[in-house]
């Protein structure tokens, strides 16, 4: 915006250099204001990892710095997935513990001391800078105005729909992979512009690092061959294509290789499919345009009819043996719930029980993107009037991010940079037709009938004239810096409420105003660090493990990596199934410590009672026969948890954890669940095989110890009736020899 | 992986049609084509129109690229004869070699571009002038082999390291 108008102020040579010197200053600012405005987490809470998957990565990362780049390679981790272990080198998306990793060993090495936490906590944010550079340079190959590339670069800074994912200590691997994502299309644009190898490679090789670091690069896997396709069929082939496609191809399938998790997949796995068939076909292009150079017009037609008839029937040929005899693998379960979204519900329960994974509610998309929102088509409208190779890109990458947004909540990142783009576009054209005409000048009319001919962004190319009334542009530029200081408070109002909270401390407000940190999730953990033996096994559900494992330092069974479908259905089942059942898979899995999370007294709604379906359903998916989901509702289909709920629910492990004693807590026949909003029953559930080890200040997290075996043989509920009758030997009867256990 | 195998062998169409016509039928130059000629005379009407008008560092790239076309066959032949059983250095491999054809195939649109029909000897320095200001990609001929180094190099880095 500040160059345009200062246009008139700034001509000739050193007008050009004042204006790269402005546009470099703000781009700092830019970067500077997207930096900042991730920091509300650290300035409310403290400088702390976030939600759950940046736990792993934070561990991760300590663990390459500790133990060097080799041993974090081939890294067999014994304290996850208990008993069975887990390969971590070789799955997990490396990309972004070396990244930190490398920034820590710089600082280290540049004499400036650093704890690896920041630098995990503050990478994100940082690398958000270099997005908005990133999506300046995007933006700047496909408008000639100026102005878009920085709106662009500042919408990319601040939108929300970014911040979700990016705040500081969310140290995930969208962290990193947005920046690359940005970047990368950036060089592919460069490299069907110029058509040169370079570029290609660039590109391929910021593919690769994109590759190392977030699954969602299959993204770019079909974005680029599909913008390729579309331009062979649209009668665009030329070298510059062929060149760029064909070096990104060849390169980057060998660099994205390179990755132990990815290994085989670009050539087994039918999601690369279409990059394969792509370049199959731009190699024929290529050929069928080398033999047309020699050749009149219809032989060439004949001997490209025979061609094509004989290459089609071979390709189909080999594509239907290839998958009958298994060795191209099927759509993966992720990909198929993208285009049918029941799909995953019915089969596959663990990726329909992520939250990120279900469908967009239709607010969200204005939450996320303000009013970038309805600029988006106006932006795409406007590179169909020039439809370019670039614009090609555009239209085709906001089509298909649009679809993939709408079907999860989480490809809401996807989406954001091209609606970035769009609306820049958009707003640039905007701008630059009601803004430079009117600064004051005195040549202004003349100099809006130039402008008007030869700029090429034009939306408006009837009135020649250009717009001459005051009071139309004054309305238009003043209606336009409305919203974009609309925006700007929008940005900031979301960012400081919805996405940055770490979700590890809770805060919330006191009657007085002030605020109120609950920190049951670290105190738990804590505790749990103190009291227990280094090998103690925890059993939670799969949400908490890797907290667990990264504040608690202690093996669990599950976390959410979730490759192990039935050691999941494990857990639901030992959680969801009465004592008697539960009690030999603790036994056999040898649990020590049981976690749940309770919210009930505090209603906190988070807590594993409401989670508590998937853990029935996943379970059920594996033993039908012995948990089923029906049994958890009252004969009126209700979930409840009072007086009237079922006894499979009254009977299930975690019902009993989760109120265990909690009736105590209130007056005779008065307990409250906040949470669910209803009474409890009278008495509180019996627990015979375990026994409370810890409540945390709130109650949130609650730890009980797996009982030993009985001294005298009894089964578990004889020997608690047995203290309940004589309740002064309590203290001498059950409580073995700990020792026995932590061999 | 079909694709890339009858990207291959259509390729390789290529030299086989280099063969055939080998025997000496010296119609001279660019020869008038009947219209409805076979599809076998086609090929031989190509092979002398590119015999012809093809430049000495040009022929040197194609030879190149059907050596490639040879080697990626020969591996691919081995791969589906004797099992894949060194999947790792079979796919660097073939990859080197599909990679490397890629390349080579993108140097000599860039380098030939304009050769092709209509300026058949003047291949010298002067030429990259002229090259600038072609449609096609506006790259000097020694960007376009520093880059063509610079991508090989990188291959062959992913290769070498992938090849176990």
């Amino acid at each position: 915006m500040a160059p345009s108008s200062l246009d008139v102020l700034l001509k000739g040579s050193s007008g050009r250099n004042t204006r790269g010197l402005l546009r470099v200053i703000i781009l700092v600012t830019i970067a500077a204001a997207a930096v900042s405005s991730r920091l509300f987490s650290v300035i409310r809470f403290e400088s702390i990892i976030h939600e759950f998957d940046p736990w792993f990565n934070f561990r991760a990362t300590k663990y390459l710095v500790e133990n060097g780049f080799y041993s974090f390679w081939d890294w067999f981790d014994d304290r996850t997935w208990h008993p069975l272990g887990r390969v971590t080198g070789g799955t997990l998306y490396p990309g972004l513990m070396v990244t930190s990793g490398i920034i820590y060993h710089v600082l280290l090495l540049l004499t400036i001391p650093v704890d690896i936490r920041n630098v995990c906590v503050l990478l994100a944010p940082g690398f958000s800078g270099l997005t908005a550079l990133a999506m300046y340079l995007l933006t700047s190959e496909m408008s000639t105005s100026p102005s878009a590339g920085l709106l662009a670069a500042a919408f990319m800074g601040i939108t929300p729909g970014y911040i979700s994912r990016s705040v500081a200590g969310s140290y995930d691997n969208e962290a990193i992979a947005i920046f690359l994502l940005v970047f990368t299309f950036y060089l592919w644009i460069k490299a069907v512009k110029n058509g040169s190898i370079m570029w290609g490679a660039l590109t391929a090789l910021f593919y690769g690092y994109m590759v190392s670091a977030w699954g969602g690069y299959v993204f770019i896997t079909n974005l680029i061959p599909l913008h390729v396709f579309v331009l062979l069929c649209m009668g665009r082939y030329s070298s510059r294509v062929y060149i760029s496609y064909t070096t990104w191809y060849a390169l980057g399938t060998l660099g994205s290789m390179q990755i132990p998790f990815v290994g085989f997949l670009p050539i087994r796995n039918s999601d690369h499919m279409s990059a394969l068939g792509v370049f199959g076909l731009i190699q024929l292009v290529a050929f069928a345009d080398f033999i047309r150079s020699y050749l009149p017009g219809k032989q060439f037609q004949k001997l490209l009819t025979s061609m094509i008839l004989l290459t089609v029937g071979l390709g189909l040929g080999g594509l239907v043996l290839l998958s009958v005899s298994g060795v191209i693998a099927p759509w993966s379960g992720r990909f198929y719930s993208l285009w049918d979204t029941g799909y995953a519900k019915v089969h596959i329960p663990i990726i329909a029980s992520v939250s990120e994974h279900q469908p967009t509610a239709w607010p969200a998309f204005f939450f996320d993107l303000n009013f970038l929102i309805w600029l988006f088509p106006a932006g795409v409208f406007m590179c169909f009037q020039k439809l370019k190779d670039e614009h090609v890109f555009v239209v085709i990458y906001s089509v298909l991010a649009s679809y993939f947004a709408g079907v999860m909540v989480r490809l809401m990142l996807t989406l954001t940079p091209i609606v970035c783009v769009a609306a820049a576009l958009a707003l640039s054209a905007i701008l630059d037709n009601f803004l430079v005409a009117s600064t004051p000048s005195p040549t202004a009319e003349s100099k809006a009938k130039a402008s008007t001919e030869d700029k090429s962004l034009r939306s408006t190319r009837e009135p020649v004239v250009g717009i001459y009334s005051y009071l139309s542009k004054a309305v238009v530029t003043g209606s336009v810096t409305l919203y974009l200081l609309l925006f700007v408070a929008h940005c900031t109002w979301v960012t400081s409420n919805a996405y940055s909270s770490p979700s590890v401390v809770l805060a919330s407000k006191l009657p007085d105003g002030s605020q109120f940190i609950i920190d049951d999730y670290r105190e738990a953990y804590y505790w749990l660090r103190q009291n227990t033996p280094d090998n103690a096994k925890i059993m939670s559900w799969w949400d908490y493990g890797y907290q667990i494992g990264g504040m608690a330092d202690r093996p669990t069974l599950v976390d959410n990596n979730t490759w192990n479908n039935t050691h999941i259905a494990t857990v639901g089942k030992a959680m969801s199934s009465r004592e008697e059942v539960s009690y030999p898979i603790l036994r056999q899995h040898d649990v020590d410590y049981v976690l749940v999370v309770f919210g009930g007294l505090l209603g906190y709604s988070g807590d594993d009672l409401n989670k508590f379906l998937w853990m029935v359903r996943i379970a059920e998916g594996i033993w039908p026969d012995e948990v089923k989901e029906r049994d958890y509702f009252t004969a009126r289909g209700e979930y409840r948890v009072d007086e009237e709920a079922t006894p499979a629910m009254k009977n299930s492990l975690m019902y009993k954890m989760s109120y265990h004693n909690y009736q105590s807590l209130f007056p005779a026949g008065q307990a409250m669940d906040r949470v669910r909003g209803t009474k409890l029953p009278k008495e509180s559930p019996q627990l015979n095989t375990l026994e409370e080890a810890f409540t945390s200040e709130n109650w949130i997290v609650r730890l009980y110890k797996v009982k030993d075996l009985d001294n005298l043989g009894r089964d578990h509920s004889h020997a608690v009736a047995f203290d309940k009758g004589l309740k002064r030997k309590r203290a001498t009867k059950h409580k073995g020899p700990r020792v026995l256990r932590t061999e | 992986m079909a694709p890339k195998r009858h990207a291959a062998s259509t390729t390789s169409a290529a030299p086989s049609a280099i063969t055939t016509p080998a025997a000496p039928k010296l119609s001279s130059g660019p020869a008038t084509l009947k219209a409805n000629a076979s599809a076998a005379e086609i090929a031989q009407h190509v092979w002398h129109q590119y015999s012809s008008t093809t430049p000495q560092r040009t022929l040197l790239l194609d030879a190149f690229m059907a050596f490639l076309v040879l080697v990626g066959g020969l591996q691919f032949l081995y791969c589906v004869l004797a099992g894949n059983y060194p999947f790792n250095a079979f796919l660097s491999g073939f990859g080197a070699a599909v990679g490397q054809f890629v390349l080579t195939a993108s140097l000599r649109m860039q380098t030939s571009d304009s050769g092709v029909g209509s300026k058949p000897s003047s291949k010298g320095k002067n030429a990259r002038f002229a090259d600038e200001v072609e449609e096609g990609t506006g790259t000097s001929h020694e960007r376009a082999f520093a880059d063509y180094i610079f991508g090989s190099l990188i291959l062959h880095f992913f290769c070498i390291n992938f090849i176990n």
